[in-house]
């Protein structure tokens, strides 16, 4: 790797951290933002000629620092001095060299960043753009590529949501263990938010979006590091890793969805499937199982499982059993009817289903999988009605596609009724 | 003489790799390894997760102790490893335990999952 390649990746894998202690330092965002700007200008100089430092993130926050208090100070010839709050900790700014950065300090920084990225006034959509451009430190053009929206678009909401940051309370005292733990959740939520962006894009999609997973488990895994004994973030990380595990069996090569059954196992990526197994194994050793580690352990059954017919639908759908006390939802119980309708048949799917028919009138994934159990039970005729009814909810291209291949399927067998016949 | 050679780096960086960064790197390094296996020269070689699937095990009077981590006191040293073939992390920790038992005091174990392995540098 040259080396202005490597101090790419050693900025980018500082920037969280340091960012961080700039806010703490000045508590505006945009002023945090510039000091480390400046810093990675700096050591883009420096580097080179001098060698890496040996704390790449210690540096840039000590250079960063200094960078913008000059400029404050350069500011505050022609305007009033800053309130003394706007600019703490301006003792000798050498010392600050010798801070650790696994200090308690910097773990909590870190976590504020990402906290205040969760803003509850902000939506999902905006938390995520926020997220991104400042902790992850995307461009502007690369956010708004993975939403597909236009430059400006995604600036103009990344403008908004830090107004409304900054309008807003962001907390800098250090937090409680209660306080603390409720930062965890929301920013858990939101790691795993950026992560779906990426998951759950269409086929000719993935190359602008799948980034996106693979930010979210960079930061899961930053988080990770800072607080090594969360449960809810390994199973989170464990999660991710194991879903983003099947990135390139996922769709083929027309962009077309390859379902989990007919997925090529081989492209399955064994090392994220060896990781997100590992960090299980450490969750589950704390008895204190959370939604995401439960989800984790659904998705390792299905990693595990080396042909389709090796999966074990028992647990899963003990897992689902479990996850529907934990969270109820009728999607939960929509996921748990497929274990059902592997191990007890499609009658016995379909009659746990029935009764989310209101809840769930709107969703695409309901119709799909009912579609296909009455297909099973060779109702020919309401499968059609229900694959109709998929077609017409499907939010993208990909998703019509999926169940026109069942339509097709239907029509190609009522047309052909004895050839399928003797096809069974 | 046999060598370890153990091998350090920044994981926040080394983690973040693209998938071709990552690839570039262990081709260049398979290289290295395919002369030193033609030597006859190679020995185990591990290349192991990254340390936030680590657990440690720490000596600590009669019932050690163990922590979610990789093993971070800077006060003691790398002195050896084991590498042990098991089922389950509860089963490692407790190689961990009879080790520490066998050899009371202070100290640690470190138990970190192996991503990639190859016996005889193949």
């Amino acid at each position: 790797m040259t080396d202005i390649a490597w101090i790419h990746n050693a900025l980018s894998a500082a920037r969280p951290q340091a960012v961080a202690a700039l806010l703490r330092y000045f508590r505006d965002l945009d002023t945090a933002e510039e000091a480390f700007q400046d810093a990675c200008l700096r050591a883009l100089k420096s580097w080179p000629k001098n060698g890496p430092p040996r704390d790449p993130a210690a540096w840039l926050i000590f250079v960063g620092r200094n960078a913008a208090i000059d400029q404050v100070r350069k500011q505050s010839r022609t305007t009033a001095l800053p309130d003394d709050d706007k600019i703490s900790d301006l003792d000798d700014a050498e010392a600050s060299m010798a801070e650790r950065l696994d200090g308690s300090d910097y773990r909590d920084d870190v976590l504020r960043l990402l906290f205040v990225c969760c803003h509850p006034d902000l939506p999902a959509t905006q938390q995520i753009a926020l997220a991104l451009r400042i902790v992850s430190g995307l461009s502007v053009n690369q956010i708004a590529r993975a939403f597909l929206v236009s430059d400006a678009a995604m600036e103009q909401r990344i403008t908004r949501a830090k107004g409304r940051v900054a309008r807003g309370n962001v907390p800098f005292e250090a937090p409680g263990a209660v306080e603390r733990s409720e930062r965890f959740a929301a920013v858990a939520a939101m790691i795993y938010l950026v992560f779906n962006e990426g998951y759950s894009a269409d086929g000719d999609e993935q190359p602008a979006r799948s980034p996106l997973c693979d930010e979210a488990i960079r930061l899961a895994r930053l988080l990770l590091r800072l607080f090594p004994t969360e449960p809810e973030m390994m199973g989170l990380l464990a999660l991710m890793l194991l879903q983003h595990a099947r990135r390139a069996a996922r769709f083929d090569a027309e962009g077309q969805v390859v379902l989990l059954d007919d997925q090529d196992r081989k492209l399955w990526s064994g090392k994220m499937i060896a990781e997100g197994l590992a960090l299980i194994d450490k969750a589950l050793r704390h008895r204190r199982p959370v939604p995401y580690q439960v989800q984790a352990a659904i998705a390792a059954l299905h990693a595990r499982a080396q042909r389709p017919e090796d999966t074990d639908w028992t647990e899963i759908d003990i897992l689902y059993a479990t996850l529907e006390v934990m969270q109820p939802s009728p999607v939960i119980t929509l996921n748990r009817s497929v274990a059902v309708a592997k191990l007890r048949g499609p009658q016995a799917a379909l009659d746990m289903i029935e009764p989310l028919a209101a809840k769930l009138d709107s969703y695409f994934n309901f119709h799909g999988v009912r579609g296909a159990y009455l297909l099973q039970l060779g109702r020919k005729g309401d499968a059609r009605e229900a694959f109709d009814r998929a077609i017409a909810l499907a939010r993208t291209p990909a998703e019509a596609a999926h169940i026109r291949t069942h339509l097709d399927r239907l029509i190609a067998d009522s047309t052909t009724p004895k050839r399928a016949a003797a096809q069974k | 003489m046999l060598y370890a050679i153990l091998c350090y780096n920044e994981e926040a960086i080394t983690s973040a790799w693209s998938k071709e960064e990552d690839d570039a790197v262990m081709g260049r390094l398979m290289k290295v390894q395919d002369g030193l296996r033609q030597q006859g020269k190679l020995g185990p070689v591990a290349r192991l997760l990254p340390t936030t699937a680590a657990t440690t095990l720490r000596k600590s009077g009669e019932a050690p102790i163990v922590i979610d981590g990789p093993f971070a006191e800077t006060k003691e040293q790398l002195l050896g490893f084991y590498m042990v073939d098991v089922g389950s992390l509860d089963e490692a920790l407790g190689i961990a335990n009879d080790l520490a038992t066998a050899n009371p005091g202070v100290g640690s174990y470190e138990i970190r999952p192996v991503s990639i392995f190859f016996q005889n540098g193949t």
